[in-house]
């Protein structure tokens, strides 16, 4: 709470003084508006919440979520979030953390995951799948991503995903690679990080999920790569398709050895 | 859903690794799989149909593939690509290439349209600011495409009407329409061809780049 309004007064802070940075670049201005924006991030009270949700006994079933396994085992979440997505046995599918999540939800708790899967972002359960993540991904802040490639269904997602990354189409012709292909791009003043290969500690893949400034929400790798496609005049990819996994296997498997930052802070 | 595709695809994969003897599948295979995964994955929103991404061309098709394998086309196919593309362009229907600069900003300075969230009957904004520094009054411009500041000064297009300057005229317009006609794997949109711009919009682009009293050419 303290933390959203002096965000708040930093983020009137910034837009008021930006005028008078003109003499400075712009991109000067800009950065030291990031700069400002790590003083606090919000996203600690979806962290937070997360937390609490993992431990609550909730759902139909009235338990909690600490029985879930993340891959490495019943109730370890410390270290999941970077080696995600990968295969398991039990759905026999390649799940990311917020597919996974859902399964658990559904398996321990009792939740419809078909149900919350078609819940729009920032609604419902859907949010609750995105604090969960949220907190998740904070528990292995520092790590270094470590996809595995051991069974055969990750391979095939990682090419599949690589597909799906060059993938051109929709009214604009653009695939991932449109934007995410060279190093050193930028779309407007928004710098694009290359990603097809480790862009870097904290960078793409290693950032999300993240909370964004600009519009005060809490956003989700799933999200992200849903808004990535709207962006790209795609039509809708279904919450935890096949393609969004696929694609973040590509991701992740390609971002080997950064650390992660996430719950990251967004313009 | 997710889960019999997943299902599915296991067991396709299992029968292509016995069927082709290899140790993993094919180029082929994996194109088939993303095809199929694709269609499974991705639902109509609003007025944004699947068949945008299904029933793409050849054009992004190939080139598609030669991204996934990391090389480029080879020359006789890209210049199969290109002459296809060239064909489609629409020039101008009374000949007039050079329309008002100033509508012009406005289209490159517009990103709106054609997502999801768009209403279909929305006006096209051109996204050109969001790759290509035009007007260098704009300073938030990206650096996809190449700097447009100067184009036609650059070009030495005094008079753009003067028979001299038909060729760059023609060209500007061919690569706003369909940018593909000039480079089989262009990293930009088929302005004109996919319908993204009409051709009065095309036309005030043209007058943006080329009219000697744009701030362009300033």
């Amino acid at each position: 709470m303290n933390k959203a309004s002096s965000l708040a007064v930093a983020t009137a802070l910034a837009l008021s003084t930006m005028p008078a940075l003109a003499q400075k670049t712009a991109s000067q201005g800009i950065d030291e508006y990031r700069a400002m924006l790590q003083d606090g991030n919000p996203a600690d009270l979806f962290e937070a919440k997360g937390e609490d949700l993992w431990k609550k006994a909730r759902g139909p079933k009235n338990a909690s979520l600490e029985k879930c396994d993340l891959g490495k085992g019943p109730g370890v979440f410390k270290g999941a979030f970077v080696e995600l997505p990968k295969y398991f046995a039990d759905t026999q599918r390649v799940q990311d953390l917020e597919s996974r999540l859902v399964t658990c939800m559904e398996t321990l708790q009792g939740f419809n995951a078909a149900e919350i899967s078609k819940t729009a972002f920032g609604h419902g359960e859907m949010a609750n799948v995105t604090s969960l993540a949220t907190w998740i991904a904070a528990e292995s802040k520092g790590q270094r991503f470590n996809l595995s490639q051991a069974h055969s269904q990750e391979k095939t997602f990682y090419e599949v995903g690589k597909r799906l990354f060059f993938q051109r189409g929709g009214s604009h012709d653009f695939s991932c690679a449109s934007c995410h292909g060279e190093e050193g791009k930028r779309i407007r003043l928004q710098d694009l990080p290359m990603l097809t290969k480790n862009p870097g500690d904290g960078v793409g893949f290693a950032a999300w999920p993240a909370y964004r400034v600009s519009n005060g929400q809490m956003w989700s790798m799933q999200l992200r790569l849903n808004d990535c496609y709207r962006q790209q005049r795609f039509p809708y990819p279904g919450f935890g398709s096949d393609a969004t996994i696929a694609l973040s296997t590509y991701l992740g498997v390609n971002a080997k050895g950064a650390a992660s930052v996430a719950p990251a802070i967004k313009r | 859903m997710n889960k019999k595709t997943q299902l599915a695809l296991a067991s396709l994969a299992a029968t292509l690794l016995v069927a082709g003897c290899a140790s993993s599948p094919s180029v082929v295979e994996f194109n088939a799989l993303t095809d199929k995964i694709v269609k499974a994955s991705f639902r109509d929103q609003s007025h944004v149909k699947v068949e945008r991404i299904t029933a793409t061309d050849e054009t992004n098709r190939l080139c598609s593939e030669a991204d996934v394998a990391g090389k480029p086309l080879d020359e006789k196919t890209a210049k199969r690509i290109e002459e296809a593309n060239l064909k489609a362009i629409k020039w101008p229907s009374d000949g007039k290439f050079i329309g008002d600069w100033k509508e012009g900003e406005k289209i490159a300075q517009s990103g709106r349209g054609l997502t999801w969230t768009d209403k279909a009957d929305d006006t096209n904004g051109g996204n050109c600011y969001n790759c290509h520094k035009i007007d260098q009054k704009e300073i938030s411009y990206g650096t996809i495409g190449p700097s447009l500041y100067n184009y036609g000064k650059i070009r030495g297009v005094s008079n753009p009407n003067d028979p001299a300057s038909k060729a760059i005229v023609e060209y500007t317009w061919g690569k706003i329409w369909n940018a593909k006609a000039y480079n089989a794997c262009s990293n930009m949109p088929r302005a004109g061809h996919t319908g993204i711009l009409n051709e009065t919009q095309v036309r005030h682009i043209v007058g943006l780049l080329l009219d000697p009293k744009s701030p362009v050419n300033q």
